[in-house]
């Protein structure tokens, strides 16, 4: 039986085409446990996928390179589908100009929150200083993370992980925390979940409702801009 | 469709080019998205409503695309799997700080965000265009 599986696995391996078809097939999984769970947050589909395709590429020993030979045209269309977060943001955008100060208030004190507890509760629990750093820019969008921990010091791979593991975080507890403080609101919900958990996060909520979807656009893209410029202020508060 | 994706590619590209060019510090996808908004608006403004502005298929295309965006992430957050050594010695303080500044940012973000446009929203309540679909129950 092996012997069969791995006469057919061989020629196709060398192909993009299983790891496409897995990485597919395990976020349609991830869906389908997700609904069975009646929704459950905990079993978020993007969750699920990571799990089941890093378990794959453990037993079958496939490095992360080969995988991504394949997985790399799924992440290609990331680039389209922040474009393509314009279209509700347009369509949205009285609602965007009316609240404009929740906007900007919210933006400011949830940014520098999340930049500022996050060194300081690594610090504070005996982290150097390249681990707290790291975790300063990692609710934004991971290019901008990337280069932002480069340059006060990070470890630009550790900020990676905690912006994708961050985003999953604000994923799965974004809405039944919020509905728990009493936010009612789409506004407030897309917002969180782009300030907060950037494009991760974002697309949990954006599917769900067009304003959520323009809110949380707009808090990637203005988060990302925020904490561009108060990082490395705060990184010069702690000299290396 | 076809047309639909040239244009999300095409202002991804130009978002790119207007990053090196002029160094900003946003990445190419998020300019696009940024110069997306502005034509559709200023086309919504020069004519009709904004919804006129929005060609059928660029809506079906984006929501088609942000409706499965979630896969999209999957191919990287499977990359930090298997870097998982760089947590080294200090993982407890980083996973501590990752869920705290995590929740935090959510809650902060989102009161704030509440409160206050609901406040403004008070202010604005003599005003007749306030629609009905504002406080949708999420």
């Amino acid at each position: 039986m092996n012997h069969v599986l791995l006469s057919v696995w061989q020629p196709l391996g060398l192909t993009p085409l299983p790891w496409l078809a897995v990485t597919i097939a395990a976020y349609v999984l991830g869906q389908m446990l997700q609904r069975a769970c009646k929704g459950a947050p905990l079993a978020n589909p993007v969750l699920i996928a990571i799990l089941v395709v890093s378990a794959l590429l453990e037993t079958t020993g496939t490095p992360y390179a080969r995988y991504f030979e394949g997985a790399q045209f799924i992440q290609f269309l990331l680039g389209p589908a922040t474009v393509a977060l314009g279209v509700p943001l347009a369509l949205n955008i009285k609602h965007v100009r009316r609240s404009f100060a929740g906007v900007g208030l919210a933006l400011l004190a949830g940014s520098l929150t999340s930049a500022l507890s996050g060194v300081a509760i690594v610090a504070w629990l005996g982290g150097d200083r390249a681990a707290a750093f790291s975790m300063a820019p990692k609710a934004v969008t991971t290019p901008i993370a990337l280069s932002l921990s480069q340059e006060i010091g990070g470890i630009p791979a550790l900020t990676a992980a905690l912006a994708i593991a961050g985003g999953i975080i604000a994923a799965i507890v974004g809405r039944t925390m919020l509905r728990w403080l009493r936010v009612d609101d789409w506004r407030a919900h897309g917002l969180a979940a782009g300030v907060a958990g950037s494009g991760v996060a974002a697309s949990q909520v954006a599917p769900l409702n067009g304003m959520a979807a323009a809110f949380a656009a707009l808090g990637i893209g203005l988060n990302g801009l925020l904490t561009a410029a108060i990082v490395p202020l705060l990184a010069m508060l702690w000299p290396r | 469709m076809a047309a639909a994706f040239a244009v999300l590619i095409g202002l991804q590209l130009v978002g790119e080019v207007l990053r090196q060019t002029l160094h900003l510090p946003l990445p190419g996808p998020l300019i696009g998205m940024a110069l997306l908004t502005i034509v559709l608006v200023a086309r919504g403004s020069a004519g009709a409503a904004a919804e006129q502005a929005v060609s059928p298929s660029l809506l079906k295309t984006s929501n088609g695309l942000i409706a499965n965006m979630g896969l999209l992430f999957v191919p990287a957050g499977v990359g930090i799997i298997s870097e998982l050594g760089v947590l080294r010695h200090e993982w407890q303080a980083i996973l501590a700080g990752l869920l705290i500044s995590t929740v935090l940012g959510l809650a902060v973000t989102g009161l704030v965000m509440h409160h206050v446009s609901r406040v403004a929203g008070a202010r604005h309540r003599s005003a007749p265009d306030v629609p009905a679909e504002q406080q949708v129950t999420p």
